[in-house]
């Protein structure tokens, strides 16, 4: 079947099988940040964006996308990098696989609720697994996102 | 391995209803927990066409669609506002946002999974559901049937009024339930579903007096008809629990559950 996209703001159409999933269709077009993790809708790492949603790009068909907005952390390079700095001044990241999944559903909460309390970002995040950090430096990086951000973008 | 031969996005609940009534053929919902099994699907039944993704509220009900993700039920004001909170408290443990962008309130509750926390807590409510075939019929009465073809429109819950509260048990965060309580309180009584005992949940009524009587003596009250109800409960072990722990946390939970929803009352 014949599907069309829009993915990373560029209209796509491709021929995919009826159970190709989100995940082996972004990567195929070359959005590399949306990592393969537990496949069991448990991890977080495949998180993408669809019609501005934050999803499981491994459990979705493709098919069921057809004529959606679908964006990956590549097409959010500007808002993603700027969080990121934040994630990777408190060595956050170490081995950095679930980062972009992260950075991706912190996102999303941010756009959802600009002013989260500490609660309300380990609920929304708690489908974002890391085996590394222990989450400590997530959390720091984030608040003194959050500080940047209420004091207009400046540290 | 999920494998699927064909995919219809049905335009009428006709057209998905005939589709499911051939046996390799199937809706797929969220599609969360059938990808997690082994499944051969010659046509899979895609629902998300139908317009059937809203929570309509009006004066007597609400009328959830079948394709209502969790995420929606969890940030619906009215829903939450009329159950307390319960509704909103029986999905936000499950996974994360992303996963409950993706499930339904028709897949967690057509499959009638031993594990929804969405089945218990709208079997303690006046909820109905919708079928295409069968009609309207009792959450109550569905929970019991056997699986069969017909398609799940919508869930209905009646705003009858009273309490409800929604209470679980996990042994790690996001993880699958080890037991899932609901109660609601109206003028006939308490209405209390278990369930992940693990299998799916089932409903047990508190009478209108003893509701009474758990007003009046608090604590003590509350403590001897949860350990009346426990009894009644069949548990088993799995790999999360055994059968002992489940029966002594129904009888912890039924008892909080009815304290909360009598407690604003007293």
């Amino acid at each position: 079947m014949v599907v069309t996209i829009t993915l990373n703001g560029k209209k796509v159409e491709a021929l995919v099988k009826p159970d190709t999933l989100l995940i082996v269709f972004v990567r195929d077009h070359g959005c590399y940040s949306v990592k393969r993790g537990c496949e069991t809708s448990n991890c977080g790492l495949c998180t993408v964006f669809v019609d501005d949603k934050p999803v499981l790009s491994c459990s979705m068909l493709v098919a069921r996308v057809n004529g959606c907005k679908v964006d990956t952390l590549e097409g959010l390079q500007k808002e993603a990098e700027e969080f990121g700095a934040f994630i990777a001044d408190q060595g956050a990241e170490q081995c950095g696989f679930c980062n972009p999944g992260m950075i991706m559903n912190a996102i999303a909460l941010f756009r959802e609720n600009p002013d989260p309390s500490d609660e309300e970002i380990k609920e929304y995040l708690a489908g974002n697994l890391c085996r590394c950090s222990g989450y400590e430096g997530q959390m720091r990086g984030i608040k003194a996102f959050l500080e940047y951000k209420k004091n207009g973008g400046s540290r | 391995m999920l494998e699927i031969k064909e995919y219809v996005k049905a335009e009428s609940l006709e057209q998905a209803f005939e589709l499911n009534q051939k046996r390799t053929n199937q809706i797929i919902g969220g599609m969360l927990w059938m990808k997690m099994g082994d499944h051969r699907i010659q046509t899979a039944i895609d629902l998300s066409g139908l317009d059937l993704d809203t929570i309509e509220e009006d004066e007597t009900q609400f009328s959830i669609g079948c394709m209502t993700s969790l995420r929606q039920l969890e940030l619906h004001e009215g829903l939450n506002r009329w159950s307390d909170g319960a509704v909103r408290e029986s999905v936000r443990h499950i996974v994360g946002v992303q996963f409950r962008n993706l499930a339904t309130v028709g897949g967690s509750l057509f499959g009638r999974f031993g594990f929804s926390d969405v089945l218990t807590c709208f079997l303690a409510m006046d909820a109905y559901v919708e079928l295409y075939h069968n009609g309207i019929l009792a959450l109550a009465d569905f929970v019991n049937l056997p699986r069969d073809n017909d398609v799940l429109i919508r869930l209905i819950v009646k705003k009858t009024p009273g309490k409800c509260a929604y209470l679980s048990q996990r042994n790690t965060k996001t993880d699958f339930p080890v037991l899932t309580c609901a109660a609601c309180l109206d003028e006939k009584g308490t209405r209390v579903a278990v369930g992940a005992r693990p299998q799916k949940a089932m409903l047990l009524t508190v009478s209108a007096e003893q509701t009474e009587e758990i007003r009046k003596n608090g604590a003590d009250a509350a403590a001897k008809i949860a350990e009346e109800l426990a009894e009644q409960i069949p548990t088993q072990d799995n790999m999360r629990a055994s059968a002992a722990y489940r029966t002594h946390l129904a009888n912890v939970l039924i008892r909080r559950a009815l304290l909360t929803v009598t407690e604003e009352v007293q």
